[in-house]
């Protein structure tokens, strides 16, 4: 057994009401953890895609690759981890800072490329996108700031073309 | 009503175009499924549909049981004896929960029934209107598909889908919750041709180079075995198996649901594995080199401990679902596909060999541990005898559905079956008064065999109101109650465990026999010896419904037995 790690899958689904409920019932069932799950329309009318951030060992989200595959809804699910993929996600973070303290955080969020969105008396909103790791190192460099509300968004992922579209699929 | 006679191409009975209610599709697609009974009882929510199944009782025969619970065990002895899918049905919440453990009962003994419900009308879900229930959120973990139908447009393809779910691939429950006001209105919808579920595409034969590779790595082993599950039923491979184990000289051990799969006399059959397996059969997965798992999922109560499990042996593993392939043991050949289709792709490369210091070696431990020796017990009936006389005086025709606990130990133990679907009993989940239900489905499914329901006192009493069904409809089956005063395989534990410190393990009955007559049923108890025998050769020739209340042995044991987390070197044989 090799160590936990966080896997990416992607799974086209049916667009029908409960589709989520059944792959929420299955991870909480099987106890596999998600660490993230977003859901979007596909290019495909009547189906969605989702995001999955699985937290196991290779054996645990491989057993969890297939028992996704077996709900009917689920028409492909691919596991991206270590394939050519690119892997986003977007944060918006509200950070309590005065009029003082603005620039100096304006200057992070600009190296991070990051943006900010609004501004208030006491506040302001950065919005960050970016692969995981780059949202959480941002999060580590502003701690001497108070930080109010974050909201993310969890990551989404696409392969890229050298991928081939069957690849990593689990077999039915 | 608006069907007619004659089906169209897609099983409907109806003329393309021509209106029906939603009840009546869901009666048509019952018919071009072939399915003949169905279990339930009516409720608010689904009246509508019984005012279908009025029109269509001359088709289809309704059996009103006398809780829900029933209906979904019936259901589920009725898919296992015909193959074909079982119909179970009931009203809207209370109704619908009184199924839910046949559902989960359903999902992990692979058994295929369509659970059709009634919900409240479609303004009203949501507004925890009167019997609302969200049984479609309930079921969701322990069906192989569900739908809530919001249109009766959907409802021919939803019901289509529905029975080709539940019989195909590895079979399962499908939910299908109905409006009220969905059964009443019309559709001139039809179901299509064809299923097609782009998320739902079971494989077929094994994939060709694995299947060469199985065969490389049975025909070098010196000591392989057969480990045969319920797939080889469910697939209908049982004649392909035979083949494997002849040409190949390979024994075969069996699942508690792959019992008859292989027939139980032959030389090379060694008997069920596990936990109330037979010794002789667990030494040998010991000691093997290699395991050919056959339409199984290496459940635990079957494996035991994984690392002394054929510890060093190769594994072939072939299934219809690919989840159960490296999900407990590590594969060395992983084959997924249809069990029939992949072994007649298997059989020319089997080579024939001789295994005799193999066979020699485990007929030597089926010697030194008999396993199977019924004692000597000259002041109580035990309960192994009565399997026996069963089996000999059906001359081992009876199809047997045992509950749960010791008596279904027993009842897999004591009696030789030669075919598949000759021995029904609820494995995966193992809920109590199981037996007497699903005799009535296993009946009901084949009005020509003998049929056994071997209960113990505790699980009788969870369906016990089945005898007003079984009188009401005149249905033939054989009750055998192993009535040993106790929750007797609780009691084993206790006092296997718990050094004797019984709780909740004593039983104070009622005379079963006087309940049965007062249900209208021939009942007969008696505690002797003579008299079992006697009333169990009446009951074989009498033409009805009969209850045979046995006292037996109150403190008997089940043996062999491994404890749980050990191996097999620690198996307890029977004492005496
Ligand atoms: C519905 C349900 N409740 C509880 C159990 C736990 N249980 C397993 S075996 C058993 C005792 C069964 O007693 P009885 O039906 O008399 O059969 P015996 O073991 O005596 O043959 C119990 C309580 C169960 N399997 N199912
Ligand atoms: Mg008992």
């Amino acid at each position: 057994m090799n160590g936990t790690e966080t896997h990416t899958l992607v799974a086209t689904v049916a667009d029908h009401p409960g589709v989520l409920t059944r792959v929420a019932s299955l991870f909480r069932r099987r106890g596999f953890n998600i660490a993230s799950l977003a859901v979007g329309h596909s290019e495909e009318p009547g189906y969605s895609r989702m995001t999955i951030a699985v937290e196991g060992s290779a054996e645990e989200v491989k057993q969890c690759e297939k028992q996704l595959y077996k709900l009917v809804e689920v028409v492909s699910v691919r596991n991206l981890t270590g394939a050519p993929a690119v892997t986003r996600e977007l944060a918006m973070i509200k950070v309590r800072a005065k009029a003082t303290e603005r620039p100096g955080l304006a200057e992070i969020t600009d190296i991070f490329r990051g943006e900010i969105v609004d501004v208030s008396k006491s506040s302001m909103i950065v919005q960050m996108t970016g692969a995981q790791s780059k949202i959480d190192r941002f999060l580590d460099v502003i701690t001497e700031y108070p930080i109010e509300e974050i909201s993310r968004t969890g990551v989404i992922a696409i392969a890229r073309d050298d991928v081939g579209p069957r690849n990593g699929r689990a077999r039915g | 009503m608006s069907a007619i006679n004659g089906q169209s191409s897609n099983g409907s009975t109806a003329a393309p175009g021509t209106p029906r209610t939603g009840g009546e599709v869901v009666c048509d697609a019952m018919l071009a499924a072939g399915v003949d009974v169905i279990f339930g009882m009516p409720g608010g929510a689904s009246l509508p549909f019984y005012d279908s199944l009025y029109h269509y009782q001359d088709r289809i025969r309704h059996v009103l049981i006398r809780h829900e619970q029933a209906a979904g065990f019936a259901a589920n002895g009725y898919a296992r004896a015909t193959g074909k899918v079982g119909v179970a049905t009931s009203t809207s919440g209370p109704g619908a929960t009184n199924m839910v453990t046949c559902m989960a009962n359903d999902i992990m003994d692979s058994v295929g029934v369509v659970y059709i419900t009634g919900q409240v009308a479609r303004p009203a879900i949501g507004s925890d209107a009167f019997q609302e229930a969200d049984v479609t959120g309930i079921s969701i973990p322990i069906t192989k598909h569900s739908y809530l139908v919001m249109d009766v447009d959907d409802l021919p393809r939803v019901m289509s889908e529905a029975f080709h779910l539940a019989s195909t691939g590895r079979p399962g429950p499908v939910h299908v919750d109905i409006p009220k006001d969905v059964f009443l209105e019309t559709t001139t919808e039809t179901a299509p041709d064809q299923v097609n579920l782009r998320g739902y595409r079971p494989s077929k034969v094994g994939n060709a180079r694995m299947v060469r590779k199985a065969a490389e790595v049975i025909n070098a082993s010196e000591r392989p075995i057969i480990m045969a599950g319920h797939g080889i039923d469910i697939s209908g491979a049982a004649e392909e198996l035979l083949l494997l184990a002849t040409r190949g000289s390979i024994p075969v051990v069996s699942t508690l649901h792959g019992v008859g799969t292989f027939p139980e006399t032959h030389p090379l059959s060694f008997g069920m594995l596990g936990m109330h397996g037979l010794a002789y059969a667990n030494f040998a997965m010991r000691q093997t080199d290699c395991i050919i798992g056959l339409g199984t999922r290496f459940d635990d109560r079957a494996v035991g401990k994984e690392d002394e499990f054929g510890p060093g042996a190769k594994v072939v593993h072939i299934d219809i679902d690919p989840a159960e392939i490296g999900k407990v043991l590590e594969t060395d050949v992983p084959i997924v596909g249809d069990l029939k289709l992949t072994l007649q792709k298997l059989l020319p490369l089997i080579e024939s060999r001789d295994r005799t210091p193999w066979l020699d070696q485990m007929n030597g431990w089926r010697r030194d541990h008999p396993s199977l020796k019924i004692p000597d017990s000259p002041d109580s009936v035990l309960p192994q005898e009565v399997v026996r006389a069963i089996y000999d005086i059906s001359g081992g025709e009876a199809r047997v559905i045992a509950d749960v606990g010791q008596n279904q130990m027993w009842a897999s133990q004591h009696f030789w079956y030669e075919r598949p679907r000759m021995f029904f009993s609820a494995g995966g989940l193992g809920p109590m008064g199981y037996a007497l239900p699903a005799a009535m489905g296993v009946k009901l499914a084949d009005e020509s065999q003998d049929v056994w329901c071997v209960t113990g006192d505790g699980g009788l009493l969870i369906n016990i109101q089945e005898f007003n069904t079984l009188a009401a409809e005149g249905i033939n089956v054989k009750v055998a109650v192993l009535n040993n005063a106790h929750l007797g395989m609780i009691r084993q534990w206790q006092e296997f465990f718990y050094e004797g410190r019984y709780m909740g393990a004593f039983l104070d009955n009622p005379d079963f026999a006087k309940v049965a007559q007062a249900f209208g049923l021939h009942g007969v108890g008696t505690s002797s010896r003579d008299e079992m025998h006697d009333a169990i050769a009446m009951a074989h020739e009498y033409d009805g419904p009969v209850v045979l209340d046995l006292h037996v042995d109150r403190v008997e044991n089940v043996y062999p037995m491994i404890v749980p987390g050990t191996g097999v070197n620690s198996v307890i044989e029977d004492p005496r």
